[in-house]
């Protein structure tokens, strides 16, 4: 088709976010904008206080779960697949596989097609729809692990690592640091899969979110507050307990018997993070793509152009180099690199 | 191999040796011969394999990849091990059928000539996973560092058997990787081995310390008293014109001490302490000794100036004829005829301390002769030599610590139980002119306090909080505000590596002085009054 629009008077970076001038929308505005497009709840991404909100039905409903019903003037949820249309712009959310709601966002108009992917991994996750991979000539990446020394490994085997530890120090319990949203419903589905059926015991923090995906059809199986009145030390001997990684260096894990701290994160790959983390039992489970995930949606795409954003862009830009695809790093105010 | 890697990933981690224990017992529970010997002899540093140089290493990761995204993946990483581990491509097509066991990795890389090493190295990087990749390449490159003593694996050892682990260093010396002998006495299917080999470590014997009311239980005319040398515990072994210089735990340390090892020219098994000067004329004080400790390779310059003597306290073979049944005061006249043979300049007796009651040897103790001598020792007359440490016929009365008055200024997380608490802290004195004090730190400590006082420390940190890096909180600290720690210490170094030019040693915290002002902790001239 004859394009008739330069890729960055379609899409370009404004200091509140992602901006589409012909559509008049920002993509994951980070301060209160008119109207906001937003890929998932994580909070760097999804912020409170635009006029209009229009994002996957889970994100409204995990965005009301975070910031209170009136987290925006209106909303308006995108069914993934399905066209909408912007001021003459085409918009349509694709499933991204980061977490239960997460969406890439395609936005098309005379002939150019650019995808804001958001955030979001390739490896299997029973918590959500599987990433999508769009033609484009645009692709917008995250970079969050793009060094070719991130490799995850299957979620599973590191599951498995826990189990057996838990069976070979049965005196003690393992705390299992994972974020809020996603990465801890993850990893108590992941424990379920591998047939762990005991209470898993959660922090108060991940109480509300994990009911949410319950009741979205995603089996956690028995979920137990993780407080004193539940019970003493020598009851959680032996116990899995998930709570988000600020909690463990707190006094809140004092009740715990000889913990085992453990981390679900991409970041685990470095043993150095792990070693200054206190961490014992590091378990590689991210919700970002990794090096080779990376790598084949980038080919998988199609997309003549990569803009790389939040992460580690110059080893991907260089890659892109070396394959022959224009690529330049997208500078976005706001998003948490460590963010996994 | 995975299984291997899988257990140095864990161990590396793993800080508590209750916790590194029960890994390692697992492991040589559930593998199989030879892999658990073989992983075995690579912690205890007994595995022989031609080392790979890093430049090597990183030559062959640069023929498969980008530099520049090398570069990049270094950068980050910062250990060339661990990057290569995960950079390392896949062959592309090549889908490993086998996973080798780490007996296979083992015996192609002992196997391997010194020219086609590095490709029989990529071979087997080729095949392993992202873990297994970085154990090879730690057993390849020397040295695992996972912070395993070889003692704390032959412990390890001896738990799988229900053994002591002083049997596992006796026979140590005389076993060779991958231990088939030795696992299989452990797990009760054959005989213990016996050695044929020669000069073979006897496992030591050990004192406790002296507790208060101990000594108004104890007869005086029971025991004899020594000097407590503060030098390296030795055993030499000398048996058909083998010569070998073990450390305590049964390590051979004749290659750092080449000059005690050429004096070696007997047939005995003695115990003593390794010192240096020349025991005719001055014994060198813990500085001059430091000069010979943790050096790969020793110049005949630092062996001419800090000669290495032993002063011995002990015979446990003489002339083929084992001693150690026998009572201290029949082994003691053993040693001092036989003593009399021996290189004077490198060997001497360490001599008894009379003393007519407890009192008079309290006042010696105090008042040590030498600065090498950190208290005395107490050794029945009549006790036989016994491996390991039996409550009742050795004592070491140490002098009483160093104390020092510091200020608390920073404190960083712990680990496994301690991991909510802030436990381990950094501490200085004052120095600088009047009115312009500032604190240097002068140490590091993280224990000596109780539960409750932990709980009390750790309060204190939270709330006076001025900076956080990592896992670390700097603690407000000024000539106003501050807490001040009572350290105590048993001995002072020179540094050049702490900025107050001083490193302490064995310090921990004596006493928390909630009552006493920050201005008036001390000041870093009365460590350096100390010094020597």
């Amino acid at each position: 088709m004859f394009k008739t629009m330069r890729a960055s008077d379609l899409l370009k970076s404004r200091p509140e976010g992602l901006y589409c001038p012909p559509g008049d929308f920002f993509i994951d505005p980070v301060r209160p904008v008119g109207r906001a497009l937003i890929t998932h709840g994580h909070s760097d991404h999804a912020r409170s206080g635009h006029r209009s909100v229009l994002a996957t039905q889970e994100t409204l409903d995990i965005m009301g779960l975070r910031y209170g019903e009136d987290f925006a003037g209106t909303t308006q949820a995108a069914v993934p697949g399905e066209t909408l249309d912007m001021n003459g712009v085409a918009v349509t959310f694709h499933p991204a596989g980061h977490v239960l709601g997460s969406a890439q966002i395609c936005v098309e108009h005379r002939g150019m097609r650019i995808v804001a992917s958001g955030d979001y991994k390739r490896q299997k996750d029973a918590t959500c729809l599987p990433f999508e991979p769009i033609r484009c000539d645009v692709f917008i990446t995250e970079a969050t692990f793009g060094l070719p020394v991130f490799r995850h490994p299957p979620d599973h085997e590191e599951i498995a690592r826990v189990l057996k530890s838990a069976a070979q120090f049965p005196e003690r319990s393992h705390l299992i640091g994972a974020y809020a949203l996603g990465k801890a419903q993850r990893v108590m589905r992941l424990l379920r899969d591998a047939g762990y059926d005991k209470p898993i015991y959660i922090h108060g923090a991940l109480a509300k979110l994990s009911e949410y995906y319950q009741s979205q059809g995603i089996d956690l199986g028995q979920l137990e507050p993780a407080t004193v009145e539940s019970g003493g030390k020598a009851d959680f001997a032996g116990a899995i307990v998930v709570g988000p990684p600020s909690a463990f260096a707190d006094r809140w894990a004092r009740r715990f018997p000889d913990p085992i701290s453990c981390f679900a994160s991409g970041w685990m790959r470095i043993r150095q993070r792990a070693k200054q983390g206190g961490v014992e039992l590091p378990l590689i489970i991210s919700d970002h793509a990794d090096w080779d995930e990376l790598i084949i949606t980038i080919k998988e795409t199609g997309a003549a152009e990569i803009w790389v954003t939040h992460g580690r862009e110059e080893a991907l830009v260089r890659w892109c180099e070396l394959e022959g695809i224009a690529a330049r790093p997208l500078h976005l105010v706001g998003y948490e690199d460590e963010g996994d | 191999m995975n299984r291997f890697a899988e257990l140095l990933d864990r161990l590396v981690l793993t800080p508590s040796r209750n916790g590194k224990l029960t890994l390692l017992r697992d492991y040589f529970h559930s593998v199989e011969d030879p892999d658990r010997g073989l992983a075995l002899a690579a912690i205890t540093g007994d595995l022989n394999i031609a080392a790979v140089k890093p430049a090597m290493l990183r030559a062959l990761v640069v023929e498969r990849m980008d530099p520049v995204l090398f570069g990049y993946s270094y950068d980050y990483v910062g250990d060339l091990a661990e990057t290569v581990s995960l950079v390392w491509p896949q062959r592309q097509g090549h889908i490993p059928n086998h996973m080798p066991t780490l007996a296979e990795v083992v015996g192609r890389l002992q196997a391997a000539s010194r020219s086609d090493g590095p490709k029989v190295l990529a071979r087997l990087l080729d095949d392993a996973s992202i873990s297994a990749r970085f154990a090879i390449i730690k057993l390849v490159t020397g040295g695992l560092r996972i912070g395993v003593s070889a003692r704390l694996a032959k412990q390890a050892v001896a738990d799988l058997g229900k053994v002591d682990v002083a049997e596992i260093e006796e026979l140590w010396h005389g076993l060779t990787p991958p231990y088939t002998e030795l696992f299989a006495w452990l797990e009760g299917r054959a005989e213990k081995p016996r050695s044929a080999a020669l000069a073979l470590f006897r496992p030591v014997m050990l004192s406790n310390a002296i507790d208060d009311g101990d000594l108004e239980k104890l007869d005086h005319g029971a025991y004899g008293a020594e000097w407590k040398w503060d030098g390296i515990r030795v055993q030499a072994v000398c048996e058909g014109g083998v010569r070998r210089l073990y450390s305590r735990t049964g390590d051979d340390v004749s290659g750092a001490f080449p000059d005690l090892a050429a004096a070696m020219t007997f047939e005995a098994a003695l115990d003593g302490e390794l010192l240096v000067g020349d025991p005719r004329e001055a014994t060198g004080t813990f500085s001059d000794l430091q000069q010979r400790l943790n050096r790969k390779s020793v110049s005949p310059k630092i062996q001419q100036r800090y000669p290495a003597f032993m002063r011995c306290y002990d015979a446990l073979q003489i002339d083929g004829e084992d001693l150690r049944t026998l009572p201290f005061a029949e082994r003691r006249k053993h040693l001092e005829a036989f003593i009399k043979t021996l290189d004077p300049s490198r060997f001497d007796l360490s001599p008894l301390v009379e003393f007519p009651d407890w009192e008079t040897l309290e006042r010696l103790r105090q008042t040590p002769p030498h600065p090498i001598i950190e208290g005395v020792m107490l050794k029945r007359w009549d006790s036989p030599y016994l491996a390991g440490r039996p409550k009742g016929p050795w004592f070491k009365w140490k002098r009483d610590p160093h104390t020092i008055d510091a200020v608390l200024m920073y404190a960083q997380r712990g680990h496994g139980k301690r991991s909510s608490f802030y436990s381990d802290y950094t501490f200085g004195v004052w120095s600088g002119p009047e009115g312009s004090e500032e604190l240097v730190p002068v140490g590091k400590a993280y224990f000596g306090f109780t539960d409750e006082e932990l709980r009390e420390i750790d309060k204190y940190v939270r709330d006076n909080t001025i900076e956080r890096f990592g896992p670390v909180r700097s603690v407000r600290a000024d000539r106003r505000n501050g807490l001040v720690l009572e350290v105590a210490f048993e001995g002072l170094n020179r540094s050049t590596r702490h900025k107050s030019g001083v490193a302490m040693r064995f310090p921990r915290i004596s006493r928390l002085r909630w009552d006493k002002p920050a201005a008036e902790a001390d000041r870093i001239e009365t460590l350096q009054a100390l010094l020597d």
